[in-house]
């Protein structure tokens, strides 16, 4: 069935392309008579005679059959087993802000942990008062309150740092999500606890099998970091953490420690090899930063890029994404030529504190040839550099927090590429 | 701060201005008297739980072993992935060699040539090692692999050297100074407030420079969609 829909969505694919991409332009330009009658109009499909599911059928809905092909994809050569590995957001097949929480992308290390909450415990221990242990049910007494943030991967974009690629940008910018957090402040927990004078870091330790711990700075995880249970309303899916996971607004994502189990106050960063051997930046003079934590203001066009191209002459939307470890996004420029001329993009949607930030520019295509590239700006005065930029400052072995401004050639017909310009 | 250095506003400043944070009344956020929520963890809870070793070496459990016992340990635990000398197999992790390296073009960043100290050694395969049969192993045998590894990489020279509780985080790493801490809002200053250009930009019209098409390492491409 799914081979089948998406055989037929290249088909209407194809179709599109050769019908409107070649036509002069859009539909008001074909006189009256030209085309035979459209039998989708002319003709009663069978979901207008015939009784469709009842609501029995359906008790936990899913996306339409025709949608199949809206799904996370991984990238087989990248990583030696699925178990510790990473798919990508199909972001060129969603809009607004909200990521649906099964098209999140998934990063494990040792395979996604299935948590009965009846055996979950979450533990507070080391340089605390109290050493404390609690239940979900808990958790849920603590006041609650609800956030939505972008989670993204500090080595999101990373395969690009020397270049160009690979065509998508699910693959180049698909390892970021946005999800309405539910849960409670990290601080209740820790006042629960009471934190001794000499406490700077905080341990996140996972309950999966590879037992991910990072440290996090006392002063963050007293200021907005939460002890989340639910995403976009619902209870966290099992790939993301459930039944409890960290959520570290603005900062790389592998701190969002999934399955959380325990939290040890220490008065020193434990140099996890998730924070050392890996999560640092090799700098081209050999030495690396450490604790990078805030992820960079970025943006990306969804819409087209090499996944999504352009399939009809005439007005378009173009379409992205843009997003700030460090507040909100105050403005994104869009060029279509190259960055010879940019104009500002429209923002439409919420503009929340470290949340993705959607935005549009409405724009005529007759077929000419664009570079087309996005800039963001953020609430501290940010503005999104080129890839050159930081290789500049930051060489090429970074693999780290790549935020650099993404370049799609869109050809004469409609096609388009990942490429680097000059 | 590099934050106050820069004139930038602080963390939790900046985040309050954000107009579109969302509302919240106090009582959800101020640090108020406990809720009285949770249970004392038991001695014996806490102990089976706190695994993790800090980098001076608290947390490190009593035990001992040297890089002759490791080395049949890490035959039959470790090498099917990390191959018989370190070298990894297929995208297994390296665990050996590749010092100087790391200003290479190809930098091997290894447990020898990058990793800062060895605590995090005993931390990583107590928690998460071997693959796939995590928290499988005994303190000695820990103690003996990691003895072995830092012998492939010639940071401990005498295969009968033992390494147990007091010494292991004693032990230097050579790459242990080549980090630092995060400094982007120094270093990267320039790309804070910078006046944008908006129109007329480049004299010449940009030129392709690279393209993903040339490697075409991207998954199910012959099956996106086309446009002929």
């Amino acid at each position: 069935m799914a081979e089948q829909d998406k055989t037929s969505r290249r088909g209407f694919l194809a179709a599109a392309a050769a019908g409107s991409v070649l036509a002069a332009s859009g539909a008001h330009a074909q006189g009256a008579g030209a085309r035979a009658a459209d039998k989708a109009i002319t003709e009663l499909p069978d979901w207008s005679k015939y009784l469709g599911d009842g609501v029995a059928d359906r008790p936990y809905g899913k996306p339409s059959k025709f949608e199949a092909h809206v799904v996370r994809r991984d990238v087989e050569w990248l990583t030696a087993s699925r178990q510790s590995s990473v798919n990508f957001t199909p972001l060129h097949e969603l809009d607004g802000i909200i990521t649906p929480s099964g098209l999140c992308f998934e990063r494990h290390h040792g395979g996604i942990a299935e948590i009965d909450p009846r055996q979950y415990r979450l533990m507070i221990n080391g340089l605390v008062d109290k050493e404390l242990v609690f239940t979900i049910e808990d958790l849920k007494r603590f006041p609650r309150i609800n956030r939505v943030h972008f989670l993204e991967c500090a080595a999101n974009s990373g395969m690009e740092w020397r270049g160009s690629q690979l065509n998508g940008c699910q693959f180049t910018h698909g390892m970021v999500h946005n999800v309405m957090y539910t849960g409670v402040p990290l601080k209740h927990l820790l006042n629960e606890a009471g934190v001794r004078t000499n406490a700077r870091w905080v341990m996140a330790e996972g309950a999966d099998s590879s037992g991910m711990n990072r440290s996090i700075p006392l002063a963050k995880a007293l200021d907005d970091c939460i002890v989340a249970f639910r995403m976009n309303g619902e209870m966290l899916r099992p790939e993301q953490g459930y039944p409890v996971r960290l959520v570290v607004p603005g900062w790389e994502g592998n701190m969002w420690v999934k399955w959380l189990r325990r939290l040890e106050v220490t008065d020193m960063a434990h140099l996890a090899r998730e924070e050392t051997s890996k999560y640092t930046d090799l700098m081209a003079d050999g030495r690396s930063r450490r604790f990078t934590f805030v992820m960079d203001c970025k943006s990306v066009v969804t819409n087209p890029s090499p996944q999504a191209p352009l399939l009809a002459k005439g007005q378009n939307v173009l379409s992205g994404l843009a997003w700030s470890g460090r507040g909100t996004i105050r403005r994104v420029d869009v060029t279509l030529d190259g960055g010879r001329n940019w104009r500002e993009a429209r923002i439409d949607g919420p503009v929340l504190n470290q949340s993705l930030t959607r935005f549009y520019v409405d724009f005529d295509w007759q077929g000419q040839e664009m570079m087309i590239q996005s800039r963001a700006h953020d609430s501290t005065g940010y503005v999104q550099p080129t890839k050159d930029e930081l290789r500049k400052v930051r060489g090429v072995n970074n693999i780290y927090h790549n935020n650099g401004i993404q370049t799609w050639l869109v050809r004469s017909n409609g096609e388009t590429e990942n490429v680097e310009i000059a | 701060m590099a934050a106050v250095a820069l004139g930038l506003l602080p963390l939790a400043a900046a985040a309050q201005q954000q107009a579109a944070r969302p509302a919240t009344t106090a009582a959800a956020t101020a640090a108020p008297k406990p809720f009285g929520l949770g249970r004392p963890a038991l001695a014996e809870e806490v102990k089976a739980w706190d695994i993790d070793v800090l980098p001076d070496g608290r947390g490190l459990p009593v035990g001992k072993g040297n890089a002759k016992d490791g080395e049949a340990l890490y035959i039959t635990n470790c090498a099917a992935c990390h191959g018989e000398f370190g070298e990894g197999v297929a995208r297994w992790p390296v665990l050996s060699g590749g010092l100087g390296s790391l200003k290479n073009d190809r930098p091997e960043k290894t447990i020898g040539s990058f990793w800062p100290a060895t605590s995090t050694l005993f931390d990583y395969i107590r928690r998460a090692m071997p693959y796939g049969n995590a928290q499988s192993l005994t303190p000695d045998e820990i103690y003996a692999i990691s003895a072995y590894i830092l012998h492939m990489n010639d940071v401990i020279k005498d295969p009968e050297k033992e390494l147990n509780q007091s010494n292991f985080a004693q032990i230097e790493l050579p790459n242990a100074k080549g980090f630092y801490d995060d400094d982007r809002e120094v270093t990267e200053k320039h790309f804070w407030n910078r006046k944008v250009c908006m129109k007329d930009c480049a004299k010449e019209p940009a030129k392709v420079t690279g393209r993903a098409m040339v490697l075409d390492v991207t998954p199910d491409s012959a099956s996106r969609p086309r446009v002929e």
